[in-house]
């Protein structure tokens, strides 16, 4: 019977379309045909990503100038900050996906580089060393003769301070950290409500820099071993400062960039913010009714004699190992970090801070920032500062000792309990998680 | 006082009206589960409240003003997220629709399809399919998201309208929902009726079974739409084109910005505020289809 036939057949198409459609979902229809794959002369197009807002109007002057001449052709893939875009590079890298060029925050670079995610671009970029403070360029090269990335924007870490209540309250700017807590203590003696700043631990990239700054190296290597110094003598020495304050009662433990944190500071109840070189961008959201009653100086030292700061952010241009034309990636990412059209257009676009040390008083940096208009050596001053910026030493899971950092600091700041034990954890936790991941490390 | 007034008056009618009497003794306002349900209600619905009225905020009164205090920033926060970027907000919006709209689609076509083929017929494997397909549905989706990528990377096709689709096209759940209730709702008579009548299985399955099954399909429509609109990783794994991106995606990347720029929480407020409307239509729509489940049941007693 035809009828019992198309009914067998039917059934069979039925269930076939239950199990097919599943496999065919999960499995995405397996076919894989490697697409032409650049070849090294003629046109070439370059993916970036990149999460730098208006970087789509800094790539269509090099699509319209040098890379139109070039025959080289750049697409900016807006993606979001942060170690999330670290994770996403590796899945794609995986997967041989990875665009040509990514932007990466300079403590990402080493976890990168350690999954062979960053080509080598020393012989195409060497040349742009010079543009950059030896501090700024170490980053890059993780102490090797390779070259990972060219930075671009960099985050060196400054003082700011309410100059009108400072006036108010007769305090001085502090010089050095003992400063620094005795003018915590004289304000609280003051004004208790009012509090110089806060300890807050939900952003880890603060406690590197001022660790950085006291002389702190949190990853080093001898031979094919990594040294973990988290907990080193310097390290402590920042620790131990801020925990002391904070169980004083001299600084408030409350963590930043809450609601709770902008009206402190938009109010006054807090006079002092201890940031890098981008806090006028987070201070027009954070604290917009104090606008021009901010001033900015350098971060305070550990001894008179010192000069030195830490810095807080900051990024760089890399090319991937996937890269089909490693070459032209590199032309762009030199082009991008030190051209000065460029950078001016990077400053004028995406509000960065350039790496690049002759960018840093031209353009855009010639007049103070809106927020700061009532302090027109803002850009000079801190382009002083950034020249003394401590090296880094940034290892390969810098995210676990961050994620650490959060918890336990977090915790320890909140109860006001010791800040040594916090950092304890932190470095037996990171130790303990790159034996984890196969990195041979000596104790 | 007033209302031990208004218990009076009813009991002051009963006497006129004879009808009243044969009512059923007033419902007893219970208490506890009241509170309990308005309190769930309340912890549902204040954080809704906040971003409805956050959104009308302005950035400097965003922070300074009391949180529950409507600002007057509504039209300019619009403005400026209809500006941002040329007004790829309404990209990000159209992607999360058809993203959520044809996946949910194609994922209810599946579930129809699987769930009466494996309710109705009997074949070899049929169980051991169904638990393959239980096991899916405790399986959370998040976990395949990575190797989905790397399938999709070697077909070539990340960074896709298809990748985000095609791995959404399955779903357990919805398969699993299909099976029960094509089980419950479409009578194995009424399936033998046809074959009688002389009517071919494609056709028993759309002009008979189907239909009887639309509440059940609705109701698979519905969550996977919401599965789809709300999801995160997967596209975010897959997709690196910001003109691909869904809304979720969008405003990721209006939140992390980086350092060097203001952060965008106003437009990134009022643009998911937005985001919920047509959730929010959407229910208010297909929520009358729900109420044809008691009907189109009753096939037989």
């Amino acid at each position: 019977m035809p009828n019992t036939q198309r009914r067998r057949l039917f059934r069979v198409a039925a269930s076939a379309v239950a199990v097919t459609l599943g496999a065919t979902a999960l499995a995405a229809c397996g076919s894989s045909d490697d697409d032409g794959n650049g070849a090294q002369s003629g046109p070439v197009s370059l993916t970036y990503w990149t999460w730098t807002p208006g970087m789509d109007k800094v790539v269509d002057l090099w699509n319209k100038g040098p890379g139109k001449k070039d025959q080289i052709t750049v697409t900016v893939k807006k993606q979001a900050s942060g170690d999330t875009l670290v994770t996403k590079i590796l899945t794609a890298h995986k997967a041989g996906k990875a665009p040509d060029l990514v932007q990466a925050e300079y403590q990402a670079l080493p976890t990168l580089v350690s999954n062979d995610a960053l080509a080598d671009i020393a012989k195409n970029v060497g040349d742009v060393k010079g543009k950059f403070a030896d501090g700024v360029w170490q980053q890059t090269t993780l102490g090797t003769d390779a070259v990972y990335a060219v930075p671009q924007d960099i985050g060196p870490m400054m003082f700011y301070y309410r100059e009108d209540l400072f006036k108010e309250y007769g305090l001085t700017v502090p010089t050095t950290w003992e400063q620094f807590a005795q003018t915590a203590r004289a304000l609280k003696k003051k004004s208790p409500e009012t509090d110089l700043t806060t300890f807050s631990a939900n952003d880890s990239g603060l406690f590197a820099g001022l660790a950085q700054q006291a002389g702190a190296k949190w990853w080093t290597t001898s031979g094919d071993k990594w040294q973990v110094g988290i907990n080193d003598a310097a390290t402590r020495k920042v620790a131990d400062f801020w925990g002391g304050l904070v169980k004083e009662g001299a600084v408030d433990n409350q963590p930043m960039y809450t609601p709770a944190w902008n009206k402190a500071l938009n109010t006054g109840k807090q006079i002092a913010w201890v940031s890098a070189v981008w806090a006028p961008g987070t201070l027009t959201t954070a604290a917009p009714d104090t606008k021009g009653k901010w001033a900015m100086a350098p971060l305070p030292q550990w001894s008179q004699t010192d000069n030195v700061t830490g810095s807080w952010g900051g990024s760089s241009t890399a090319v991937t190992t996937d890269s089909e034309n490693k070459e032209a990636a590199a032309k762009f990412a030199a082009w991008l970090n030190t051209d000065g059209d460029a950078l001016n257009a990077l400053a004028k676009e995406s509000g960065i801070y350039p790496a690049s040390s002759s960018a840093q008083l031209s353009g855009a940096f010639i007049s103070p920032p809106a927020y700061f208009s009532n302090q027109a050596d803002f850009y000079t001053t801190a382009a002083k500062i950034a020249k003394t910026t401590a090296p880094s030493a940034w290892g390969p899971n810098v995210n676990v000792a961050y994620t650490t950092f959060k918890d336990a600091f977090g915790a320890a700041a909140k109860d006001k309990s010791d800040f040594s034990a916090a950092l304890d954890k932190m470095q037996a936790d990171t130790v303990a998680d790159m034996k984890k991941q196969g990195f041979e490390v000596s104790e | 006082m007033s209302s031990l007034a208004v218990h009076k008056a009813p009991a002051a009618a009963d006497a006129t009206g004879a009808e009243h009497s044969n009512r059923p003794p007033r419902r007893r306002l219970s208490l506890v589960p009241t509170i309990t349900l308005l309190l769930g209600a309340l912890y549902c619905l204040l954080p809704v409240a906040w971003v409805v009225i956050a959104s009308t905020k302005s950035g400097s009164e965003l922070f300074s003003t009391f949180t529950f205090l409507p600002g007057s920033g509504f039209t300019d926060n619009l403005t400026d997220l209809n500006a941002y970027r040329d007004g790829i907000y309404w990209q990000w919006m159209a992607n999360s629709a058809l993203y959520a709209g044809l996946g949910a689609l194609l994922s209810t076509c599946v579930s129809a399809f699987s769930g009466y083929a494996l309710a109705t017929y009997r074949f070899r494997g049929r169980e051991t399919m169904f638990n393959v397909l239980l096991a899916g549905v405790l399986m959370p989706p998040i976990i395949l998201a990575i190797p989905q990528y790397l399938l999709m990377a070697q077909a070539d096709l990340t960074d896709s309208y298809w990748s985000v689709l095609l791995p959404q096209v399955l779903s357990p759940y919805g398969v699993y929902l299909a099976r029960i209730y094509a089980a419950a709702a479409v009578p194995s008579d009424v399936v033998e009726a046809g074959r009688m009548d002389g009517a071919g299985e494609w056709r028993i399955f759309t002009r008979i079974a189907l239909p009887m099954m639309i509440p059940g399909m609705v109701t698979v429509f519905l969550f996977q739409f919401v599965a789809v609109w709300n999801n995160f990783l997967l596209p975010y794994i897959m997709l690196s084109d910001d003109e691909k991106f869904p809304i979720t995606l969008g405003l990721f990347t209006l939140l992390e910005q980086g350092a060097n720029t203001p952060a965008l929480y106003t437009l990134v407020i009022t643009g998911a505020f937005l985001a919920v409307l047509p959730l929010v239509a959407l229910f208010l729509v297909i929520q009358r289809f729900w109420s044809l489940d008691l009907l189109s049941g009753a096939v037989k007693s």
